[in-house]
């Protein structure tokens, strides 16, 4: 290991090297549940020929790689589970060039959402990208990686659908191309080539190391607003949801339900947020929202609660650390989630069953979901907080993180960004040839099975 | 350790890291290192895990702990409003419990030394403290209005002398009456307390409060913002309560009593904000207030300012332990580099650490050709001397 | 239950119908057809009136005999079930503006400034025109008028009681004080139209804030720099049920030297903010509303929208400051006038 190490420092440097006892142990670890587990070593790469390099050292000797941007899953996939080294991109997040006339940016592998909101509100204010709700250090390419979704989820569907195009680092240290910049020098789409972008969408990190990236931006308005909507029954939800959605006015769609503060419990919000140029266009598409859902309001079920303006404000602000604040919930630092990616039809059983389950666990939760595309599917999360320090408490989660994990596969959706144990179970379920295959592929590209071992084994 | 029971109560997050508009990093040591460890939320996390014996310390723990600039980002940003403002206090605690352990960095080790002997860092005899105003007409403070405190940078350090000269200048002009301390008066103690050495800084504090009471002080100017946080909010604890304000406070509403004769030559002017007097004093406006007082060039704000300005790296006794240098982003390195994107051709700045760091990084960065760094002060008397 | 105050019979001898003929939203053909709509009202008979209501209070000020028009309104939606809003929409807002039960003892001196629900506008008791001041805030002093808005005379019945004795047992029963400032039309109209009108009885004397600053203003008489500017003033729904504080916030005006100009929608013919038919799920009204006033507003060559009602602020601010007027709260604009 030692003579790994100074063949690495070679590569990115004596100072972007650490096999230090405090390094192995912070980066064994996320915020969530999962138990650590110890890298030889942290690499900080700085090009995307510093990646290829350590990834040939690495096949040639068998160590395993486990790529991590923000390092913010909370499910445990950029743990080191088979020892090795943990490659933290952040060193390399510049933003490399913006294409306002074709609406893409193309940015380092490690870039944070963060900076690339930064960028294009001083340098291309008429632009912007989908921001998840992950706080501004977590990065694009990781966030992609794992099909994330964002505020413009609606418009634009899951982030791995607003990817254009990438440059992947193999586990063999090729440097490859999806996507047209694989043909052209613009990165403006996947389309028209056989797109092998995939085989990094989805994969955790056990297919290869994205360092470069190409995502589509979107115009930002000049007027924004946000519509509440509140409902007593979940059993409305997806009509109401079909509806809103079917005006295609939207960028984002998050229904939420949290027993706290007191006075929201046992109702379901959604927040609808949209923009537009001109004030005469923001009416417009407010009545169009509102003309939707108009059966609901005339009978009076449910309808649109007036927001004051500094609340306004507070839902309108992206990202909000008002998310980030859950896991002081019970004063204890932690809460992970089980996003259930589903079929919007599902939306009463996937609340009932959350309900239940916190109920039966006695966990402190929130629930919500975020809209992705025009009603084509939704991420239903299911978030508990926990106090780290203590294991009872953390046991709970786990126990209720599992068991919504069951749930959601029960009612046929699936869990988003799968840790360990819910992998296992996807794959259990999953077409045994789709399974083979995966086998298949990933024995192709990744032969001395270095990368990110352990995830969808 | 005071403050464990908030350990666990950081999530991570990493809002520390950034500054509220996300352009860059401004975690100092996040940004000279990018390991996670050197973040807030890594010190937290890794203060929590020694004291659960997960971790035994080691060099590189000490290296983590000493390493934070005391720059106060992580209190601004942090998402948490429920311990946010005990951030650097709990990092003080860690290292306070360190320096129990007597496995602290060599640098840190020998400041305090000298500290401990001295009453400087320089390791300097006391009666040479005052050296810069030999050739000035200063008097010691006796029945004036003010006291002009001078730090160790300004007492000791070339560069910082001649920034205490050219305050002098400045605050005669306007007509402030002012005396100086004789040499007998040690460190403000500012970066002795950062470091965690809490017992020095007491004696070090308790000496110049002697001092002061000795002399009838009741209102003083300070040279460095890092004095202006010691005696303004560390002092009280220990029975000296003054008025206390920065030069730039004082000089702020007297530029009018200033002939300012020549326009300066340059074009482009930027501020940088000392973190003594931004963050941790909440003071953006006065050194502006200054600079709008001259004409003749534009002035424009780096990405990061104000409440969100990048530390020069000097922060927290680090301008003397030099634990943040050496890479190209160090942030005073950084920090130059911000200043020329902004178009700037003169950044400025009101403290003689953030001015020698930031001086220094111009060279090592190779752009002292394209960027000058000026103290205020200088900017300012430059600007009163026929052309 | 307490029932309204109502005579019957002195609506069956009106000859004008003011309460709905005057009404600015619902349009009659002729007072006949008002008669009826009324008749079947009082009779707790299905009228469109009872679903056409803006709840605007307006009816209440132009009854000529004080045979409270408005609260049984309310009254009569509730029975019949007639909610202006969606369920959920009521049913959060009771939930969201509940007394929380948090209160405790405190020590106040007068003058004691009732600042009902809003904390955040506790930063206005300062300086000079409140020397003294002890604030009380919080839902568990919540005026509670904002449900006739809703059809929730019921919620009125079992929560304002509630309220006073809270008034009274935290603060003024200890502390001997009998005089409580209203800061807010709301809670003035609560305590002394609304609850005389429901048969509920309140201990203390309640004082409009109008009346409080007025009496100041004359102390501080020196200490005024008129401001000589025109305002437009944007009269709040709560101010129908106690019309005779307007021409004491005349009075203010005068003495701070703000020139209230004349608009179409100020006084008895005062429009709505657009705040309420928002939760009524009637925004292309609410715009209209909105746009009506500020047109109006910029008629007038007015340099001030003043408010006295937070609502109403928070409804209109930006559309009035996007528009040019600087908005602002009676006791700011006073303030400026002390030069605070």
């Amino acid at each position: 290991m030692k003579n790994l190490i100074d063949r690495l420092k070679k590569i990115v440097g004596d100072r972007h090297v650490s096999a230090h006892p405090e390094e192995q142990y912070l980066y064994a670890m996320d915020q969530g549940t999962m138990p650590p587990a110890r890298p030889d070593a942290v690499v900080l790469p700085g090009s995307t020929q510093e990646v290829s390099e350590i990834m040939k050292l690495a096949n040639a000797h068998g160590v395993p790689v486990v790529p991590m941007g923000g390092g913010l899953v909370l499910s445990g996939l950029t743990r080191a589970l088979n020892g090795g080294l943990i490659l933290d991109m952040k060193r390399m997040n510049r933003i490399l060039s913006v294409n306002p006339k074709s609406r893409y940016a193309v940015v380092e592998g490690g870039a944070s959402q963060g900076m690339l909101q930064a960028h294009l509100k001083k340098h291309h204010p008429e632009l912007k990208h989908s921001m998840p709700d992950a706080p501004p250090i977590a990065t694009l390419a990781g966030n992609v990686c794992i099909h994330g979704s964002g505020h413009l989820s609606v418009l634009g569907g899951f982030h791995s659908d607003m990817l254009t195009g990438m440059e992947v680092v193999l586990p063999t240290g090729e440097i490859i191309r999806t996507g047209s910049c694989s043909v052209s020098p613009d990165w403006f789409a996947r389309a028209p080539l056989p797109d092998v972008s995939g085989l990094f969408l989805g994969w955790s990190g056990t297919t290869g190391i994205v360092t470069k990236l190409g995502i589509k931006l979107f115009p930002r308005y000049r007027y924004n607003d946000i519509l509440l909507f509140v409902a007593e029954t979940a059993d409305i939800m997806p009509d109401v949801i079909s509806r809103l959605t079917a005006v295609q006015v939207a960028e984002d769609m998050t229904p939420w339900i949290t027993p706290k503060p007191e006075w929201a419990k046992g109702f379901l919000h959604i927040n609808i947020a949209y923009g537009a140029h001109t004030k005469r266009e923001l009416t417009f598409k407010r009545n169009l929202l509102q003309m939707s859902v108009r059966p609901y309001i005339d009978s009076k079920t449910a309808g649109f609660l007036p927001l004051p303006p500094p609340q306004k404000g507070r839902f309108m602000n992206i990202p909000s650390p008002d998310l980030a604040r859950f896991a002081d919930v019970r004063k204890g630092g932690g809460f992970e989630y089980v996003g259930a990616i589903m079929a919007i039809e599902h939306f009463q059983e996937a609340y009932e069953a959350g309900l239940e389950i916190a109920e039966r666990t006695g966990v402190s939760y929130s629930m919500g979901a975020r809209i992705i595309g025009a009603g084509h599917a939704m991420m239903f999360f299911y978030a508990y907080a926990f106090n780290r320090a203590d294991p009872e408490d953390m046991e709970r989660a786990q126990k209720a993180l599992e068991e919504t994990n069951a749930v959601t596969l029960a009612i046929g959706g699936i869990p988003w960004k799968a840790e360990l144990p819910a992998q296992k179970q996807i794959l259990e379920k999953m077409h045994p040839e789709t399974v083979a295959l995966m086998n298949r592929i990933r024995e192709t590209l990744d032969p001395n099975h270095i990368m990110n071992p352990g995830n969808w084994e | 350790m005071k403050h464990e029971d908030i350990l666990h109560r950081c999530f991570r997050c990493g809002y520390c890291k950034l500054p509220s508009n996300y352009t860059d990093i401004t975690c100092p040591a996040y940004l000279a290192t990018r390991f996670e460890t050197f973040s807030p939320g890594g010190r937290m996390w890794l203060l929590r895990a020694w004291l659960n014996n997960d971790l035994t310390v080691s060099d590189r723990f000490a290296e983590i702990m000493f390493s934070c600039a005391a720059c106060g980002n992580c209190v601004e940003q942090c998402a948490f409003p429920g311990f946010k403002d005990l951030l650097l206090e709990v990092f003080n605690a860690g290292r306070e419990a360190l320096l129990d352990t007597g496995r602290v960095p060599p640098s840190v080790r020998d400041y305090l030394t000298c500290m401990q002997h001295h009453g400087n860092p320089y390791g300097k005899p006391g009666k040479q403290r005052n050296q810069w105003a030999a050739d000035l007409d200063v008097p010691e403070f006796s029945n004036q209005e003010y006291l002009f405190f001078v730090d160790d940078v300004g007492g000791y350090d070339s560069r910082g002398r001649e920034i205490a000269r050219s305050v002098t200048g400045l605050l005669k002009q306007v007509g402030i009456s002012f005396g100086i301390l004789p040499p007998e008066a040690v460190s403000d103690g500012n970066d002795v307390r950062a470091m965690g050495e809490t017992p020095l800084f007491e004696e070090l504090a308790k000496k110049n409060i002697e001092l002061f009471t000795r002399h009838g002080v009741n209102k003083i100017i300070t040279l460095s913002p890092h004095s202006l946080n010691a005696i303004k909010n560390l002092y009280p604890e220990f029975g000296g309560a003054y008025m206390v304000v920065h030069y730039t406070q004082v000089l702020a509403f007297s530029m009018g009593n200033l002939p300012i004769r020549q326009k300066p030559k340059i074009g482009c002017v930027t501020f940088h904000d000392p973190c003594y007097l931004g963050r941790h004093n909440k003071d953006y406006q006065s050194c502006r207030m200054m600079l709008s007082a001259i004409p003749g060039f534009t002035i424009v704000e780096m990405d990061r300012n104000r409440q969100n300005a990048l530390c020069c790296g000097g922060g927290g006794g680090n301008f003397f332990t030099d634990l943040l240098a050496g890479d190209t982003d160090a942030p005073a390195r950084s920090r130059v580099r911000e200043a020329v994107a902004a178009g700037a051709d003169t950044l400025i700045t009101a403290c003689p650490q953030c001015a020698i760091m930031l001086g220094d990084a111009t060279k090592t960065e190779g752009l002292d050709n394209r960027l000058q760094v000026k103290e205020i002060s200088e900017f300012i008397g430059a600007c009163l001397t026929d052309a | 239950m307490n029932t309204i105050q109502f005579d019957p019979a002195i609506c069956a001898q009106c000859e004008t119908v003011d309460c709905l003929m005057r009404c600015q939203y619902i349009a009659f053909t002729d007072v006949d057809e008002a008669k009826t709509e009324k008749l079947a009202i009082n009779e707790g008979r299905g009228s469109r009136v009872l679903e056409e209501c803006l709840t605007c209070y307006a009816c209440q000020e132009y009854c000529p005999n004080g045979n409270n028009p408005f609260y049984l309104l309310v009254e009569r939606q509730e029975e019949q079930g007639l909610l202006p809003a969606p369920r959920p929409i009521v049913n959060e807002q009771l939930k969201m503006m509940a007394p929380r039960g948090r209160i405790t003892k405190e020590t106040v001196c007068p003058p004691v400034v009732n600042m009902c629900a809003f904390p955040m506008l506790t930063g206005c008791v300062r300086g000079k025109l409140f020397e003294n001041a002890s604030v009380i805030v919080g839902t568990d002093i919540f005026c509670n008028i904002m449900w006739l808005h809703f059809a929730k005379n019921s919620t009125i019945r079992q929560r304002v009681p509630r309220m006073i004795d809270n008034i009274m047992d935290h603060y003024l029963k200890d502390a001997g004080i009998e005089e409580m400032i209203c800061f807010h039309d709301e809670c003035y109209g609560t305590y002394t139209s609304l609850a005389p009108a429901y048969g509920i009885e309140v201990p203390f004397k309640p004082v409009h804030l109008f009346d409080y600053i007025d009496r100041r203003l004359d102390d501080l008489a020196d200490h005024i720099t008129p401001l000589n500017v025109n305002i437009a003033y944007q009269r709040p729904c709560s101010n129908r049920l106690i019309p005779e504080t307007d021409t004491i916030l005349d009075r203010i005006f005068e003495k701070i030297g703000a020139n209230r100009v004349p608009r179409s929608y100020d006084r008895d013919t005062a429009l709505c903010c657009g705040g309420v038919p928002r939760a009524q799920q009637r925004d292309d009204l609410a715009d209209e509303l909105v746009e009506a006033n500020i047109n109006d507003m910029l008629a007038v060559g007015a340099t001030y929208c003043v408010f006295n009602c937070p609502f109403c602020m928070a409804t209109l601010a930006d559309e009035v400051a996007e528009n040019g007027l600087r908005p602002i709260l009676v006791s700011d604009l006073v303030q400026k006038a002390l030069g605070r």
